[in-house]
C-alpha cells in the first residue's frame, strides 16, 4: 500500500503528472471573478469564502480523472487488481494521493488566494480549517466518481455530471462554515457536519468505489 | 405464485402486455376528468386567484417525481442482489419518466412562483433539492448512455443510484440548514394538503391518481421496449456469429 502511495506521489510530482495544473487552475478561477463581478472589495471580502471553495471544489474536479485513467491505459490497473492488494485499498491509497497531491495544495494556497480577495483578518484561520476537513471528503467522493468513468473514452464530462451533485453536502457546509466563521457567526453544527461528512464519506464510499473498479474490470 | 416469477421477460412481457391498455386508459380517464373538474369545476382561490390551479400538475407531477427515484433505487438494488434483467430495465425506463416529471414539477412550480411570489426562482430548501435531484436524474441516464456493455452499464447505474439516494437525502437536509442559515424560515408553507380545503382536495388527488397510472404505464411501456431492443441485439450478434 504504502509503496503504491509512493509510486503514485512520484508519478504525480514528476513533470507532466498535472502537479501544478490544480493550483493554476484555482488561481485563474479566483482571479476571474474580480473580473465577472468588479472590483469592489467590499463585495468580494463578503463573498471571498465561497469563491474559495467553489474555485477549490472546481480545482479538484480538474484532477479526477487523472487517479484511474493513465494507469488504465498503460495496463497497471489490472495488473494492481491481480496483485493482493484488495481494491478496497487501492482506492483508498488513489485518494489518499490525490488529496496528497491536490487537495492538501489547495489548503495551502487557498489563504494566500484570500488576499486578493480581501478576506477578512478571522477569516483565514476559517477557510484553512474548512478546506483541511473538506476537501479529504472531495478526494474520496472524487474517486468513486473516477471508479464509475474508468472504462470510459473521454469520460471527463460525464465525470463532472455525475461528481457535482456528489458534491452539493460538502459545499453547502463547507463554505458556510467558513462564511459564518468569518463573519464571527455560531460555527458549531456546520463544523460538526462537514467533519462528520468526511468521515463517514472516507470509511464507507471506498467500498463502493472497490465495487464499481471490479465492475469496470471485469 | 410470487412477484418472482415476473422476473422472467417472457412472463412480464405477457403480464404487462395485458395491463398496459387498461392501465393506460383508466390514467386517461382520471387524468382527463381530474384536469376538466380541477380547471373549470372548482372556484378560483380567494387569494390566490386561477394560479391555485397549477397545482394540480405541480404537487402530482413531483410526487412521481420522487417517488420514481425511489422505485429506482429498490429496482437497482434487486438487480445488484439477484440479477433480474427486467428490474434494471424498468429502473432505465422509470429514469426517464422521472426526469421529465422533475422538469415539469421545476416549470410549473415557476409558472406558479412568478404571480405569487413575485420570482420565477428562489433558493428555497425545496425547489433546491428538487434541482439537485434534477441533476442526479441527468447524472443517471449519462452513465447508461455512456457505456456499451449492458451488463456493465446496468451494474454502474445501479451503484450510483444507490450512492446517489444516500447523497440526494443528505443533500436534502444540508439545503434546509443552508437556507435556514439566511431566511429563518421560508415563509412559503408548501404543505398544501392540510390546508387545501375538500373542492381543492378532491380533484388533486384524482390527478394524482392519474399522474402515478401514467408513470406505471410510461415504465411498463419502456421497460417492455428495452426487453425488445436487448432481444433484437441478441439476434444480430447471433446471426453476425
Amino acid at each position: 500500500m504504502i509503496a503504491l502511495l509512493i509510486r503514485d506521489l512520484r508519478l504525480a510530482m514528476r513533470a507532466g503528472g498535472g502537479f501544478g495544473l490544480s493550483l493554476a487552475f484555482f488561481l485563474i478561477v479566483v482571479v476571474l471573478v474580480p473580473f465577472g463581478v468588479g472590483p469592489e472589495m467590499s463585495l468580494l471580502s463578503r463573498i471571498a469564502p465561497g469563491i474559495l471553495w467553489v474555485g477549490a471544489l472546481l480545482a479538484c474536479l480538474l484532477s479526477l480523472d487523472r487517479i484511474f485513467a493513465l494507469d488504465y491505459e498503460d495496463g497497471s490497473l489490472d495488473l494492481l487488481a491481480t496483485s493482493p492488494l484488495p481494491a478496497e485499498g487501492i482506492v483508498t491509497v488513489k485518494a489518499i494521493a490525490h488529496w496528497l497531491t491536490t487537495g492538501l495544495p489547495l489548503v495551502v494556497i487557498a489563504p494566500v488566494l484570500g488576499i486578493l480577495l480581501g478576506l477578512p483578518q478571522q477569516g483565514y484561520f476559517w477557510i484553512v480549517l474548512s478546506l483541511l476537513l473538506g476537501t479529504p471528503a472531495l478526494s474520496v467522493i472524487g474517486t468513486f466518481g473516477a471508479a464509475l468513468t474508468v472504462g470510459i473514452k473521454r469520460g471527463g464530462l460525464l465525470l463532472s455530471l455525475l461528481v457535482l451533485p456528489l458534491y452539493v453536502p460538502t459545499l453547502i457546509y463547507g463554505a458556510e462554515l467558513a462564511r459564518r466563521g468569518t463573519q464571527g457567526l455560531e460555527t458549531g453544527t456546520p463544523l460538526l457536519m462537514l467533519a462528520g461528512i468526511t468521515c463517514a464519506v472516507t470509511a464507507l464510499l471506498p467500498f463502493a468505489s472497490a465495487a464499481v473498479l471490479r465492475i469496470n474490470l471485469r | 405464485m410470487s412477484l418472482w416469477q415476473y422476473a422472467n421477460p417472457v412472463k412480464f412481457l405477457h403480464l404487462s402486455g395485458k395491463i398496459v391498455p387498461t392501465l393506460a386508459v383508466l390514467s386517461a380517464l382520471s387524468l382527463v376528468i381530474s384536469l376538466y373538474w380541477g380547471f373549470f369545476l372548482t372556484p378560483d382561490d380567494y387569494k390566490q386567484g386561477a394560479t391555485v390551479k397549477i397545482i394540480y400538475i405541480h404537487v402530482p407531477s413531483a410526487l412521481v417525481a420522487i417517488n420514481a427515484w425511489f422505485m429506482m433505487l429498490v429496482t437497482s438494488l434487486i438487480w445488484l442482489v439477484r440479477r433480474h434483467h427486467v428490474s434494471v430495465l424498468a429502473s432505465k425506463a422509470a429514469s426517464y419518466v422521472g426526469v421529465v416529471m422533475t422538469l415539469v414539477a421545476l416549470i410549473t412550480g415557476a409558472f406558479w412562483g412568478q404571480p405569487m411570489w413575485g420570482t420565477w426562482w428562489a433558493w428555497d430548501p425545496r425547489l433546491t433539492s428538487f434541482l439537485i435531484l434534477f441533476l442526479f436524474y441527468l447524472g443517471y441516464i449519462a452513465l447508461w448512455a455512456g457505456i456499451d456493455d449492458p451488463d456493465t452499464a446496468a451494474d454502474l447505474t445501479s451503484v450510483l443510484c444507490i450512492v446517489g439516494s444516500v447523497f440526494a437525502v443528505l443533500s436534502r437536509y444540508a439545503v434546509n440548514f443552508w437556507n435556514q442559515g439566511l431566511h429563518q424560515g421560508a415563509s412559503l408553507s408548501l404543505d398544501k394538503e392540510e390546508h387545501v380545503s375538500d373542492v381543492f382536495y378532491f380533484p388533486l388527488l384524482l390527478a394524482i391518481a392519474g399522474f402515478v397510472l401514467l408513470f406505471i404505464v410510461l415504465t411498463l411501456v419502456g421497460t417492455r421496449t428495452e426487453i425488445r431492443q436487448r432481444r433484437a441485439r441478441a439476434l444480430l450478434a447471433r446471426s453476425k456469429g
